[in-house]
């Protein structure tokens, strides 16, 4: 594939609103899970929430995308500049030729759970004043955003669970190469709701301790929220040497389960290998891979098989989702934010939470941070209905020096 | 000049009210028979092995059997074929079930409920049932899914040079949430798409963005089935196929942003 330069991006998660309260907090290694507290939720578990986002004031105009997810939108896309690059962006190429392209598992219904405990105990009705479209609906925080910046080029929700916004890079890219736009936004927003907190817990699924990716001992998922945006554009000649690169896409349906992963990790392989094709690399270009890990039994064991049957035993791994949780469909998002930054900050960021990498697994599992100049990085992730997406990141400069070498 | 994207339509599948397959559609839309809208019947999902059968919604049937058709009318097997999903709203009767349970003071929602939740639910059983491994996009923009799903679907053909399956699918709310959603019955598009003519193409299609009108039916039945299911926004694409003539269409997409479609019989 063509290279695509990703020249602003941002993450809000439960550990920190912007860049560098993320960098900082995976530097130091913090703990931000704790015992769920959210809404009227009494369940043994652990989430990652963003504080204060009660407090977000919609934008102008904007009110009737009062929701949750939305107010989570907005307080993401105003940390690092984010919104005034894409202002730049829309003085250079137009409103109609930016697209917006979103993922989100669950949007707005957190909002509609809480109006279906006000209905009208006579007639059924919802209470007036739940706009269906601008909160519940899919499509919400993708129309929220396309709407924020005054957009009117092509925009859509890709919802495909947990891999959502690692897929929405690759709707850009074709939008992009096919020349309907010229830039591109892209992000992942997910917030609590009740739906996904009583849903993993029916399946089993959520750890009752801050999860454990990768862990002898990991029993579960500890569910997040976060906000990841990035700026997609075609790079240009004189593109900035530390500009972060999306290098490689790879997806693959498992053809499996609804929700169990292929037990030898075939669709995530499968995901890997195209991604290693479609950027022109070989398994051992690859200096860190931000693993899918979510800390469930089946989820980690298969994603280790898929893994240690491309890159053999030895590429450095983690998985960042003991400092973030798991934050669903913002989740590929969050973490194409991380790899960037670990790419820009020559650094491997360690599975915080995890205490002993489970043998049984045999990857290199990295549980400390390590510095170390990296040139390229995969993110993999990885959903329910066996949808699959692995991202490949480098550095320009390096991008350079392969077209030199080649 | 806007960008222009160029596929061939190998295979059509379609379901909803008053209309059965792509024959009866055809009928219709050429202006042989009179449309009258009656509730939709959708197959059993034979393909499906027993467990996932006995587990798969409106939704999910609605697709496979929209699915199944374009794709047996194209020759081909699902196998290797890439695919997209657009649903403007997803499974609206697990999401009302879960909504009252989770309002009710027993929270337990069934892990079947809570898969089946997710808005690529049909996508994973028609990925299980047709045994395909390829990627598969899964959509949503509210009124404009049908648009949102052709223009990825294009892009699949014309930058990755491959076939593609688009399939766009809706299915109703129950009460209260039909009030804010008033979606009145299931209706589902499915078009098989290649990057170069071949003895199966029924159709080429042109492509761009447009701020031109969109297309409107004269007949009140069928313009009325227009608005009320975004699926059905891609109706007059089909009226154009089923008439055999060189035509240009302007398909519903966000707001003033519209598609421009030449489409032409092969």
């Amino acid at each position: 594939m063509k290279p695509l330069l990703l020249s602003h991006y941002t993450a809000t998660s439960c550990i920190g609103r912007g860049l560098q309260q993320t960098l900082d907090a995976l530097r130091q290694a913090r703990l931000a899970l704790k015992p769920c507290d959210f809404e009227t939720v009494d369940l043994p578990t652990y989430i990652g929430e963003v504080e204060g986002l009660d407090d977000v004031v919609m934008a102008a105009g904007m009110a009737d995308y009062n929701c949750r997810n939305n107010r989570l939108a907005q307080l993401g896309l105003e940390q690092d500049g984010f919104a005034e690059a894409v202002n730049v962006a829309v003085e250079k190429y137009g409103r109609d030729r930016i697209g917006v392209f979103m993922g989100t598992s669950t949007s707005g219904i957190l909002e509609t759970e809480q109006a279906f405990r006000e209905r009208d105990p006579v007639t059924g009705a919802l209470p007036a004043g739940l706009f269906y479209s601008k909160k519940q609906n899919t499509y919400s925080v993708a129309d929220f955003t396309r709407q924020y910046f005054k957009l009117t080029g092509p925009a859509v929700a890709v919802s495909s669970a947990c891999s959502s916004s690692a897929k929405v890079f690759s709707v850009a890219r074709r939008m992009i190469e096919a020349g309907l736009i010229d830039a591109a936004v892209v992000g992942g927003v997910d917030t609590l709701c009740l739906t996904t907190l009583y849903g993993f817990t029916s399946l089993g699924l959520l750890s009752t301790q801050a999860c454990r990716p990768y862990d002898t001992e990991r029993d579960g998922i500890s569910i997040g929220e976060a906000a990841a945006f990035a700026l997609l554009e075609r790079p240009t000649s004189n593109v900035d040497a530390h500009a972060i690169m999306l290098l490689g896409i790879g997806e693959s349906s498992d053809a499996y389960h609804m929700s169990s992963p292929h037990p030898e990790g075939l669709g995530a392989r499968m995901a890997m290998q195209q991604a290693l094709q479609t950027a022109g690399l070989n398994p051992s270009d690859i200096d860190y891979i931000n693993l899918h890990g979510t800390a469930t039994l089946s989820n980690d064991a298969a994603e280790a098989k898929g893994v240690g049957a491309v890159f053999g035993h030895n590429t450095p791994c983690s998985s960042t989702k003991g400092a973030t949780g798991h934050t669903l469909g913002a989740a590929g998002a969050v973490e194409a934010v991380i790899c960037a930054l670990a790419l820009q900050n020559s650094f491997i960021p360690g599975g915080i939470n995890t205490h002993e990498a489970d043998p049984l697994l045999q990857l290199n599992y990295q549980l400390q941070n390590r510095d170390q100049v990296l040139t390229h990085v995969m993110s993999n992730s990885f959903g329910f209905g066996g949808t699959n997406c692995s991202l490949i990141f480098g550095l320009a400069q390096n991008l350079k020096q392969d077209k030199e070498s080649s | 000049m806007a960008t222009q994207l160029t596929a061939y339509i190998e295979g059509i599948g379609i379901l909803g009210p008053g209309i059965t397959n792509w024959h009866s559609a055809s009928t219709i839309l050429s202006g042989e028979l009179p449309y009258h809208s009656t509730k939709t019947v959708i197959p059993a999902p034979e393909l499906l092995p027993a467990a996932e059968r006995r587990r798969a919604s409106d939704i999910v049937k609605l697709t496979l059997a929209i699915s199944l058709e374009a794709i047996s009318g194209a020759g081909l097997e699902a196998e290797s074929l890439p695919s997209v999903f657009s649903f403007s709203n997803g499974d609206g009767l697990n999401c009302h079930t879960i909504c009252e349970m989770l309002a009710s003071d027993d929270r337990q929602i069934s892990p079947t409920r809570f898969h089946n939740s997710v808005h690529n639910a049909a996508a994973g059983y028609w990925s299980i049932a047709t045994g395909a491994m390829a990627t598969s996009s899964v959509l949503c923009a509210f009124d404009a899914s049908f648009g949102a799903g052709l223009l990825d679907a294009l892009t699949q053909v014309v930058v990755d040079k491959t076939r593609c399956i688009l399939m766009a699918s809706d299915t109703p709310y129950p009460e209260p949430m039909f009030h804010n959603r008033p979606i009145p019955d299931n209706f589902g598009i499915a078009l098989v798409l290649a990057p170069e003519a071949s003895q199966k193409a029924i159709a080429q299609i042109k492509i761009s963005i447009s701020h031109d009108d969109a297309n409107k039916f004269d007949d009140t039945a069928l313009e009325a089935l227009r608005l009320a299911i975004p699926a059905a926004r891609g109706l007059p694409l089909l009226q154009a196929i089923a008439q055999q003539k060189n035509s240009r269409v302007v398909l519903d997409y966000l707001g003033s942003t519209r598609l421009a479609i030449e489409v032409s019989p092969c």
